[in-house]
């Protein structure tokens, strides 16, 4: 009798706890919840930080975060779009995406926005970048969240000490020559910190711009893979040589975040990178640097053109979101110049999102907290994604070709160079390979 | 004379060999502590820099040479705290470990009885063939799963992510269970069916509690593989329920400086398994242990 009541209970308790688990969670509140799907970055936490505001002034609405790793996210979503999985209302896509998502049908045109949010604002190399500009289906598929080029950042108590005046337009050889002086490992400097972390959104990247200057393209105009060209050897050979005899050890995992670390910390002499890392590099309380820090155009070889990038984190709706209606309220409010303002009151004028609007730049709060403004402002409306090279070439974008096999292209290029980098093969090698795997990239997708 | 100074030579020396031998036996236990040692702090090492480092600022977590001396702040955990509300994502790793757990226990207690007691001209196929769904790369049924779980209205459901953990340890489990059902005699079985046990109360009554160690230890193993899984219950998920291993994710980023926040999330989010791992390292030894020795 025991026993059995021992087993009564026990399978009571089991049934009980397996039902606990398998009831899914209780109906939401009766405001209308939408998902939004963002990047770990800065801007993006601030973002998540002010929900209170924006739930406060939009009652009816009620934000849910997805933060993931950039490449997470990036497979995370595309999974989600490509099945129509309706799982996110809002997701934070670049420059790369929005133009190949809306190709494909899966993004939600942006007609008609509001006028109070005055679309004429957006500047426009940022806003062309994320609308499609041929076809039937023509318009904006994203809204900008914030906006990047590239630049040269430089440390103005060593250009000094070496006796370097820094000229308005900087070549890469000058940049070498400056290197040599600057680099006393020693001492703890490296004369140029550099990317090297393999990836289309890393080395790629930076690689890209300077094949750029150094007069090459990825594609020719019957879209044939242009690696083994001259221009490329010539610029990763430079590349290689520079970070070899000047750049920090084991430069094949510097990244980003590694490298705003190296220079903030006081160990580079200059450093090409994202224009968006101004505002980190100025603030006393992430950079040593902050009262010795200088900046210049992107470093240029041949031409200027496409010797800086062009990127923009940017705000969708997918076709697939049951919500459009709010989701569009949500984006429209954080792509705003009144979001904009909100964050330089609450979080201070130097951590507002930057490179999306030209009141921005006109704003003399942010002009005294940024003394970089104007200059990235500049870079940004400069850098021309549909004409980024010397010669012609069939596709756009400066850093990157808007197709959707470049992710894998370029990460596989970026580690072609990254060994090259390491030393573990010849630059020569790495680029035959590179051209290779490209061609049979091209070929399979039917190029 | 002589036999008894041969005699207490003989005892000498027996005395010498038996300290050697005992001094050799303690000499190759030092050794044997010491490697233990090792390893264990080895293994235990990265955990520890965890933790340290997520009483870090994130200028010290990144600093070279890594600060071993710092004054700690907590910081990190208040950040993360104030970005996502932890116990959110620890409710549902419990809830779906656990579920996954039992559905899985529930399903292979049978299903490993049937192998062990009533083997057929198969069984041993079957079982290999259930262990080799674990050869494949979870990521090539990314898709199809993502579909069915799209049309079922599974996709961000406690729910699904309790089947999928199930499907996935399921093999494990069964044979994990059908190795300690063996060990089991089968006159035991049948002494209780010759007294009239039916075959549910033969499970219940005699082979359960023989193998309860042997039980638990798989039931925990499940527990802790369903706890740290990161595919799925990242790609099936976005907030509802979102597990601990997602929050860790949030908290890595290209840009900017994470390293004692990511700490700090990892910190929180293997504490739980991990002091249930010590409570229960007993039975898990004892579980993975039982039968070893006849």
């Amino acid at each position: 009798m025991r026993l059995s009541h021992s087993m009564l209970s026990r399978r009571r308790l089991l049934s009980l706890a397996a039902l606990a688990a398998l009831t899914p969670l209780s109906g939401q509140a009766s405001a209308e919840t939408i998902t939004v799907a963002t990047v770990n970055n800065a801007d993006m936490v601030v973002m998540q930080s002010l929900t209170n505001e924006f739930e406060k002034s939009h009652p009816d609405i009620k934000l849910d975060w997805v933060v993931l790793e950039e490449n997470v996210l990036r497979q995370r979503l595309t999974t989600d779009i490509a099945t129509k999985g309706g799982q996110f209302d809002v997701m934070t896509i670049g420059t790369y995406e929005v133009p190949i998502w809306a190709k494909q049908g899966w993004l939600t045109k942006l007609d008609n926005l509001p006028a109070d949010y005055n679309e004429a604002d957006l500047i426009k190399p940022i806003r062309d970048g994320l609308s499609l500009t041929e076809g039937d289906d023509q318009g904006l598929y994203a809204l900008p969240f914030y906006g990047e080029s590239s630049m040269l950042y430089y440390r103005k108590d060593l250009f000094e000490k070496a006796g370097i005046d820094m000229p308005a337009k900087p070549t890469w050889t000058q940049v070498n020559d400056w290197a040599s002086k600057l680099n006393a490992p020693d001492e703890g400097v490296y004369g140029i910190c550099l990317r090297g972390k393999p990836g289309w959104g890393e080395n790629t990247a930076l690689l890209s711009t300077m094949v750029n200057s150094f007069g090459g393209r990825w594609f020719d105009e019957d879209w044939k893979p242009q690696l083994d060209s001259p221009a490329w050897n010539e610029a990763v050979n430079f590349y290689v040589d520079l970070m070899n005899n000047y750049g920090p050890p084991g430069a094949t995992s510097n990244g980003f975040n590694e490298n705003l670390a190296l220079f903030s910390s006081g160990k580079c002499g200059m450093w090409v990178d994202a224009t968006s890392a101004a505002g980190k590099l100025y603030n006393p309380k992430e950079s040593s640097v902050a009262d010795k820090l200088g900046f210049a155009p992107a470093p240029i070889a041949k031409t200027e053109k496409g010797s800086h990038w062009l990127w923009s984190w940017a705000l969708a709706i997918p076709e697939s979101s049951k919500s459009k209606d709010a989701a569009r309220t949500f984006i429209t409010w954080a792509t705003s110049e009144e979001y904009i303002n909100l964050v330089g009151e609450t979080q201070g004028w130097a951590s507002i999102p930057p490179g999306t609007r030209k009141s921005t730049y006109e704003n003399p709060a942010y002009q005294e907290a940024a003394p970089f403004a104007s200059f990235v402002m500049d870079a940004i409306n400069s850098a021309d994604p549909t004409d980024a090279t010397l010669e012609p070439v069939p596709y756009v974008g400066v850093q990157l070709v808007t197709i959707p096999e470049f992710q894998s292209i370029g990460t596989q290029v970026g580690q072609q160079m990254a060994a090259a980098l390491a030393g573990q093969t010849s630059v020569e090698d790495a680029l035959a390979s590179a051209q290779r795997s490209t061609e049979r990239t091209m070929r399979q997708s039917g190029y | 004379m002589m036999t008894s100074s041969t005699n207490s030579v003989a005892a000498a020396s027996m005395a010498v060999n038996a300290s050697r031998a005992r001094r050799s036996v303690l000499n190759r236990k030092l050794v044997l502590t010491l490697v233990a040692w090792t390893i264990a702090l080895m293994m235990f090492f990265p955990i520890f820099w965890m933790f340290l480092t997520s009483f870090k600022t994130e200028a010290e977590a990144i600093s070279t040479p890594p600060s071993l001396f710092f004054t700690p702040s907590i910081d990190g955990y208040i950040e993360i705290q104030a970005r996502a509300d932890y116990f959110k994502y620890a409710l549902n790793s419990v809830v779906i470990s656990l579920g996954a757990t039992l559905l899985a226990l529930l399903i292979a207690i049978p299903s490993a009885y049937s192998m062990a007691f009533l083997p057929t001209k198969r069984t041993q196929t079957t079982l290999l063939w259930m262990l080799s769904t674990k050869m494949l790369p979870s990521v090539g049924v990314l898709l199809p799963v993502y579909l069915i779980f799209r049309d079922l209205g599974l996709l961000d459901s406690r729910t699904g992510l309790i089947i999928i953990y199930m499907l996935m340890n399921l093999p494990i489990v069964v044979w994990m269970l059908y190795t300690f059902f063996k060990d089991i005699p089968k006159d035991i079985l049948e002494a209780g069916r010759m007294d009239g046990a039916s075959t549910l109360q033969e499970i219940f009554h005699l082979l359960l509690p023989l193998t309860l160690p042997g039980i638990a230890s798989t039931g925990l193993l499940c527990v802790i593989l369903s706890w740290n899984e990161a595919f799925w219950s990242l790609n099936l998920t976005t907030s509802n329920a979102a597990p601990l291993t997602a929050y860790i994710a949030s908290f890595s980023s290209p840009e900017g400086l994470f390293w004692a926040k990511l700490s700090a999330a990892s910190t929180l989010a293997v504490a739980p398994i991990l002091i249930f791992g010590w409570m229960t390292q007993k039975q898990m030894v004892r579980g993975l242990t039982f039968g070893a020795v006849k």
